[in-house]
C-alpha cells in the first residue's frame, strides 16, 4: 500500500488500528526473519496520541520500519550483532527524530548483516532474512530487512543506510524502490557508523512518490552531522523532457545475466519513447570501483569500529583477567567472521610500509573514478544501467567465498565511491518471477530530478 | 603479490584488538590474502599526478558553537548503559 493510502485508511478507521494491522502483519511473516524487533508498546501508544490529535504531520500515524544500525527507542539497537545484542539507544538518529516529528510511528527494526558488513543479510548474528519473492533466496544487503517489510507490504517505508549499494541491491532482489541519497543529503547522526565517507541514509518505498516524500522529511542540514549539505531537496512534479541519458556499457557485459540486461533494454527503450535520448557511454574505471571500495571501506569502518571494546557499552566478555584480554575478547566474541575481515583489512591497509601503496593509491584511484563521472555528467543529465549483475541468489551459495559476494556490489559501489545519488527502480521480473532492478545514477544534489525521471516512468 | 601468512594474521588482529580463536586463523589468512591480492589491480592505475579524495562534500570548516553538548542525554543515563559502574566510575581490570 502507498503512503497516501495508509493515510486515507487511518483517516476512516484510526491510527491505531492502522499500526496494529501492520504489527500482526508482521508477527504472521516472521518466518521471513526480516524483523529483530518489534516496537509494539511505543508504537501503539504514538498511535493514540495521533488518534486523540496530540501527534500531528504530514505522516501522522504511517507506520514505518528501521534498519536495526538507526538509533531508536522502544527496543534495543543491535546493529545484528551480537556485541550491541541488549544496547538501548540513549538518543534517536535525526532522521527517525524527523520521521517523528512528521507523526510516522516506528514499529519495529530490521534485520541486516552485523554492522551493515555484507551483501546479503546472511552475516547477520541473528540468522538471515529470507528474500520476499522466494524463501530460498537471500533478501540481499545489508538492508535485507527493510527491503523485505516493504515487499511484504508490511509497512509503505522502511529506512536503509547504503555505503556500497545496500539500499539498492536488496531493492532489486526483492522488486521494491531504493534510494541512496547524494552523501550529506541525509543525516549520519545517530546511526552506528561505517565508512564515514560513503555512509548514506535513505529509504525503501514501493513507489517513486513515497520516496520523494520521505527523502523530503529526512534530509536537510543537520547541526549534529558537519557533513550534511545545505538543504537543497525540492520534489520536482513533472521530470524535464527529453533529457540526454547514458547506459553505461561497463555494466552491460556478457557477464550480466542476459535477463537483467533485457530489463534495462526495456526500461530504455521506455525512455526513448518518452523522449528522451539514450546513448551507450563508457565509466572505464568502473571495473577498478570495488577494489577501491574495498580499501577505502575497510579503513574507515576500523577506526569506526575500534569504539567497540566492551568498557562504556554493549556486551563485555566475561572472566577476564586484564584489560587487554577484555578488548580482545570482547570484540572476537562480539563480531561476526565479515566483521574481523573488514576491520583486519582496514588495519592492514593503514598500517606503516602499506599505507601509500594501498590506501593512498586506492583515494586517488577515486579521484580518477570521480573526474570520469563529471566528465559524463557534462554531456548527460543520467546514467542508467543494471542495479546488480544477477537476481537474488540462493542462500549460502556465496557465503564460502568472500570475494564472490563482493562482486554483486560492482554496479552500486561506484556511486557511492562519488557520493552522487543513485536509486534502484523495479524493472519486471526474470522468467522464474525474480525481481530485476534498473539503476539510475545522477550528478550530486539531483536527486529530486533523477526521482522525477523514475516517477515519469513508472506509468509508462 | 603481497603474501599473508598466519603471523600476519596474528600481527594484524593484535593491531585490531581481536583476540582470534585457533579455529578463525586459517580462514582469515586466505581470506585477507585473497581480498589484498584481489585490489593490487590498482596497480595498473596511473596517479602520479593525481590528488587524493578523502570526502566527496566540498565542504570545509564546519563550525559550530564552542559550547558544551550534551545531545539531551544525562550522565546517569549513560553509565547506566555500561557493564560495570561503581560509584559513577566505568570499572574495568587490571591493565598490566
Amino acid at each position: 500500500m502507498t503512503i497516501t493510502e495508509i493515510l486515507s485508511q487511518i483517516k476512516a478507521s484510526s491510527a491505531r488500528k492502522v499500526v496494529e494491522q501492520a504489527i500482526a502483519k508482521a508477527k504472521e511473516n516472521e518466518s521471513y526473519n526480516a524483523l529483530l524487533s518489534l516496537t509494539e508498546e511505543r508504537a501503539l501508544k504514538r498511535a493514540d496520541q495521533v488518534d486523540s490529535g496530540k501527534i500531528t504531520g504530514k505522516l501522522a500515524g504511517v507506520p514505518f520500519v528501521v534498519k536495526d544500525n538507526y538509533l531508536a527507542f522502544g527496543a534495543p539497537t543491535t546493529a545484528a550483532s551480537k556485541l550491541l545484542e541488549n544496547f538501548e539507544a540513549p538518543l534517536q538518529a535525526t532522521a527517525v527524530e524527523k520521521l517523528e516529528a512528521a507523526g510516522a510511528i516506528c514499529i519495529g527494526k530490521a534485520n541486516l548483516d552485523a554492522f551493515a558488513h555484507g551483501g546479503s543479510t546472511e552475516n547477520s548474528a541473528f540468522g538471515p532474512t529470507k528474500n520476499a519473492i522466494d524463501t530460498t533466496r537471500v533478501a540481499g544487503g545489508s538492508s535485507g530487512g527493510s527491503a523485505v517489510v516493504t515487499a511484504l507490504d508490511i509497512v509503505p517505508f522502511a529506512l536503509g543506510s547504503d555505503t556500497g549499494g545496500s539500499i539498492r541491491q536488496p531493492a532489486s532482489y526483492n522488486g521494491v524502490v531504493g534510494i541512496k541519497p547524494t552523501y550529506g543529503a541525509v543525516s549520519r547522526f545517530g546511526v552506528v557508523a561505517m565508512a564515514s565517507s560513503t555512509d548514506s541514509m535513505g529509504c525503501f518505498t514501493t513507489n517513486i512518490e513515497d520516496a520523494e516524500l520521505v527523502t523530503g522529511i529526512m534530509s536537510g542540514r543537520d547541526k549534529n552531522d558537519m557533513t550534511t549539505l545545505p538543504d537543497f531537496f525540492e520534489i520536482e512534479a513533472d521530470a524535464k523532457p527529453n533529457q540526454k541519458i547514458g547506459l553505461v556499457k561497463d555494466f552491460m557485459s556478457d557477464d550480466v545475466d542476459p535477463e537483467v540486461r533485457e530489463k534495462v533494454n526495456q526500461y530504455v527503450d521506455k525512455l526513448k519513447a518518452a523522449g528522451h535520448t539514450v546513448e551507450e557511454v563508457s565509466l572505464p574505471m568502473a571495473e577498478y570501483a570495488l577494489a577501491i571500495y574495498y580499501i577505502i571501506v575497510p579503513a574507515e569502518l576500523s577506526s569506526n569500529l575500534a569504539r567497540y571494546d566492551g568498557v562504556r557499552y554493549g556486551n563485555r566478555a566475561k572472566d577476564v583477567k586484564t584489560l587487554a584480554e577484555l578488548y580482545g575478547r570482547t570484540r572476537d566474541e562480539g563480531f561476526v567472521t565479515e566483521n574481523k575481515r573488514r576491520i583486519m583489512i582496514g588495519s592492514f591497509v593503514l598500517s606503516s610500509g602499506f599505507f601509500d601503496a594501498y590506501y593512498q593509491k586506492a583515494q586517488k584511484a577515486r579521484t580518477l573514478l570521480i573526474n570520469e563521472f563529471n566528465k559524463l555528467f557534462t554531456g548527460y543529465d543520467a546514467l542508467i544501467g543494471p542495479t546488480a549483475p544477477t537476481p537474488a541468489f540462493k542462500l549460502g551459495e556465496n557465503t564460502a567465498d568472500p570475494i564472490k559476494m563482493y562482486l554483486n556490489d560492482i554496479m552500486t559501489v561506484p556511486a557511492s565511491l562519488a557520493g552522487i545519488p543513485a536509486i534502484s527502480v523495479p524493472a519486471g521480473t526474470n522468467g522464474a518471477g525474480l525481481p530485476i532492478g534498473v539503476q539510475l545514477m545522477g550528478p550530486m544534489q539531483s536527486d529530486a530530478k533523477l526521482m522525477a525521471l523514475a516517477k515519469s516512468m513508472e506509468a509508462a | 603479490m603481497t603474501q599473508i601468512t598466519r603471523d600476519d594474521v596474528l600481527h594484524l588482529a593484535g593491531l585490531s584488538n581481536l583476540q582470534l580463536t585457533d579455529s578463525e586463523i586459517d580462514g582469515l589468512t586466505m581470506d585477507i590474502g585473497n581480498i589484498l591480492g584481489y585490489v593490487e589491480q590498482l596497480g595498473e592505475l596511473d596517479t602520479e599526478n593525481t590528488e587524493p579524495t578523502y570526502q566527496v562534500t566540498g565542504l570545509s570548516n564546519v563550525w559550530r558553537d564552542d559550547k558544551e553538548i550534551n545531545y539531551g542525554v544525562t550522565r546517569e543515563e549513560l553509565l547506566a548503559r555500561s557493564p560495570e559502574v561503581v560509584d559513577f566510575q566505568v570499572k574495568v581490570p587490571k591493565v598490566l
